[in-house]
């Protein structure tokens, strides 16, 4: 099926009543969701995901990816009201948004995101559209080597972008897994660290660990301080909200910028919209005539970042659908989503489910279009949510944890692992290690494995086929190197600092 | 005050996990006739997990006092999330989950009893409505 061809019959698929009910419900609980500080996509698609289980795949595909880029146009209005990021990927657009803000040109500021947030949605829509089907056909050739190397180079880019410290991130991702080995081994029926529990027999629920980590991690966190952040007055009208014309042409490049790197990146496993945004606030800057003003409210400092993480959308569901390797915790979700209803995504997911992948696609164009509808006019509705009080969202959102684990398995043992789970997210928050490698270790971590294994049987034992293989030899070299570099220069900074300490 | 730092703590629990994953692997194959066993991948990230943490453990720093009232707070309002999760089992999901809504508004957010109330009771009201009537998603 050729991209027109494809296209067409996306839409037929997306423009069904139900499906733009789902797209519908989708973005307007990203807005949501992107609004409030403190529940991020992932841990609003994982208490999701359960209840998608009965729904048609792609109407359920549609939302929760609907959530996913919703949530993005949702975090630039706490960034540029509250001065705090609603989703991570906001925190540069706090720099000038919020100034801006304080200078009464918060409806500008808004605007300008939510339009940066369409063009560049859209590009990343188009990126996706026109790479994914190419790169899929390239990926049929790849065998469990390849298989194996790719993981391994997914892993160590996530775990290299991860977080603050690649120590910390390694043993995540070791931590996901172990997790993901817990239960019966396929091959041998033989039960791994199940503790004689039955119930672990068939391994542990992603989405038990997803909403635990996540949601209920999310929440502890949070509840931490009492407090709550008071919001800058949001104007009323369009008219308020609307961008002058020459705030439009101070963002032409940002526009630009903000589609092309937001795709390239999102494209990368493990970079993320959070890098994304950096780099496109970075290169804006860099080529500006005014950058010495950056930072005290410039509108193109707003544009582009709020460009580049909705433009990353499209380029992560790249690896995600057409090699089954996902970048990031949401992604991960999706992936088990994907799974959970029977899919599996690959080098074969568009030529087996053209009309999932190409109605996912079509739904995102409806979905940008309904972004924007819903983020110029209704923006000081939406702003209400940020008057919720944490005491009435917590409860809901716990509850809404434990209804969403329950529903999926109907075992109150989850439920205890839930909780669980909720306190290793809560201290990984405080320790400083980052969530996305275990969520990605716990998802990869079977698969991994098996085509580590499926390789060595094709040797008869030999490690010489990973290396053996070019392309598997590429990635493995490249995953080794990107692994080893930052580590040599750690140690190196520990020795300077014995050397420091013994003088 | 300088105390052990976090990373030491977390290090050493690492470890531990690494150990107990290496000494679990013991008692499966690690290279079969078919190839490689159960023991295979298992034993090469508790291993690599014993190195890291080690690593992460022997160089950690020493570091000050941090904010214990907020992390009080915290695992305050997980112990009522477990003890929640033990009386669903025990008095079902209703009145399980009213008790915990009601602990986080009343004790954690010191709203009023009466306002504690309300709220918790609407919760619970809002959840059935909308699972156990209107999805009719089983709840616990």
């Amino acid at each position: 099926m050729d991209i027109a061809a494809g296209l067409l019959h996306g839409f037929a698929v997306a423009l069904q009543p139900a499906n733009l009910l789902w797209c519908f419900v989708g973005v307007f609980l990203g807005t949501i969701v992107g609004i409030m500080p403190g529940l991020g996509p992932p841990a609003t698609i994982a208490m999701l995901l359960p209840l998608t289980a009965q729904m048609n795949p792609a109407g359920a595909m549609i939302m929760l990816a609907g959530i996913y880029y919703g949530a993005k146009y949702g975090g630039s209005t706490t960034s540029i009201l509250l001065n705090v990021p609603g989703e991570s990927a906001s925190v540069v657009t706090c720099l000038d948004g919020y100034q801006l803000a304080r200078k009464g040109r918060a409806g500008a500021a808004l605007g300008i995101a939510a339009i940066a947030s369409f063009i560049a949605g859209t590009v990343g829509v188009l990126g996706l559209m026109l790479v994914a089907p190419p790169l899929a056909r390239f990926a049929l050739a790849f065998s469990s080597p390849e298989y194996f190397a790719l993981m391994a180079l997914g892993l160590a880019m996530v775990v290299l972008l991860a977080g603050r410290s690649l120590v910390k991130a390694l043993l995540a991702m070791l931590v996901g897994l172990w997790l993901a080995g817990i239960g019966t081994d396929p091959f041998s029926t033989t039960s791994r660290f199940t503790f004689g529990r039955m119930e672990l027999l068939s391994g542990i629920d992603f989405v038990v660990v997803a909403i635990g980590v996540f949601a209920l991690g999310e929440v502890l966190a949070n509840m931490e301080a009492r407090e709550e952040p008071l919001a800058l007055p949001v104007p009323r009208g369009l008219r308020n909200l609307l961008p002058t014309a020459k705030d439009l042409r101070d963002c032409r490049f940002a526009f630009l910028n903000g589609s092309v790197i937001g795709f390239l990146i999102g494209v990368l496993p493990g970079a993320g919209s959070t890098i994304a945004s950096f780099i496109s606030y970075g290169v804006e800057k860099a080529f500006s005539r005014r950058r010495d003003e950056f930072g005290t409210g410039v509108i193109e400092g707003v544009a582009a970042p709020e460009g580049a993480n909705n433009s990353e959308t499209g380029g992560a569901l790249v690896p995600l659908l057409t090699l089954g390797i996902p970048g990031s915790g949401t992604t991960a979700i999706l992936l088990a989503a994907l799974v959970l209803w029977g899919f599996k995504p690959g080098p074969l997911f568009i030529s087996e489910n053209p009309q999932l992948f190409w109605g996912l696609v079509a739904s995102m164009y409806i979905g940008n279009v309904l972004l924007l509808i819903l983020n110029l006019p209704l923006v000081p509705l939406f702003a209400q949510v940020l008057r919720a009080p944490a005491y009435t969202l917590y409860p809901a959102i716990i509850g809404l944890s434990i209804v969403g684990v329950y529903s999926a398995s109907g075992s109150l043992f989850d439920l205890a692992l839930l909780t669980g789970f909720g306190l290793l997210g809560y201290l990984m928050r405080k320790l400083d290690y980052p969530s996305a490698p275990l969520i990605l270790g716990l998802v990869l971590g079977g698969a991994m494995e098996r085509a580590l294994r499926q390789s060595l049987m094709m040797s008869e034992g030999s490690l010489a086929i990973l290396v053996s293989r070019p392309l598997a030899a590429a990635m493995l070299s490249l995953a080794l190197l990107i692994l080893l570099v930052p580590l040599f220069t750690r140690l190196n900074a520990w020795r300077l600092q014995a050397m420091e300490e013994e003088k | 005050m300088f105390r052990r730092s976090p990373d030491f703590w977390s290090g050493l629990a690492l470890i531990a996990l690494g150990v107990y994953i290496v000494t679990a692997t013991r008692g499966w194959d690690y290279l079969s006739s078919e190839g490689p066993g159960p023991a295979f991948f298992p034993r090469w990230y508790g291993i690599a997990m014993i190195v890291l943490a080690t690593g992460l453990m022997l160089f950690s720093a020493k570091s000050a006092a941090g904010d214990w009232r907020g992390v009080a707070r915290a695992l305050g309002a997980w112990t009522a999330i477990a003890v929640g999760v033990v009386l669903m089992k025990l008095v079902g999901f209703a009145l399980g989950f009213a008790v915990l809504s009601y602990f986080i508004v009343a004790v954690m957010y010191r709203r009023p009893p009466l306002q504690s109330a309300l709220v918790a009771g609407g919760v619970v009201a809002a959840f059935y409505l909308i699972f156990a009537l209107a999805l009719g998603v089983p709840l616990p």
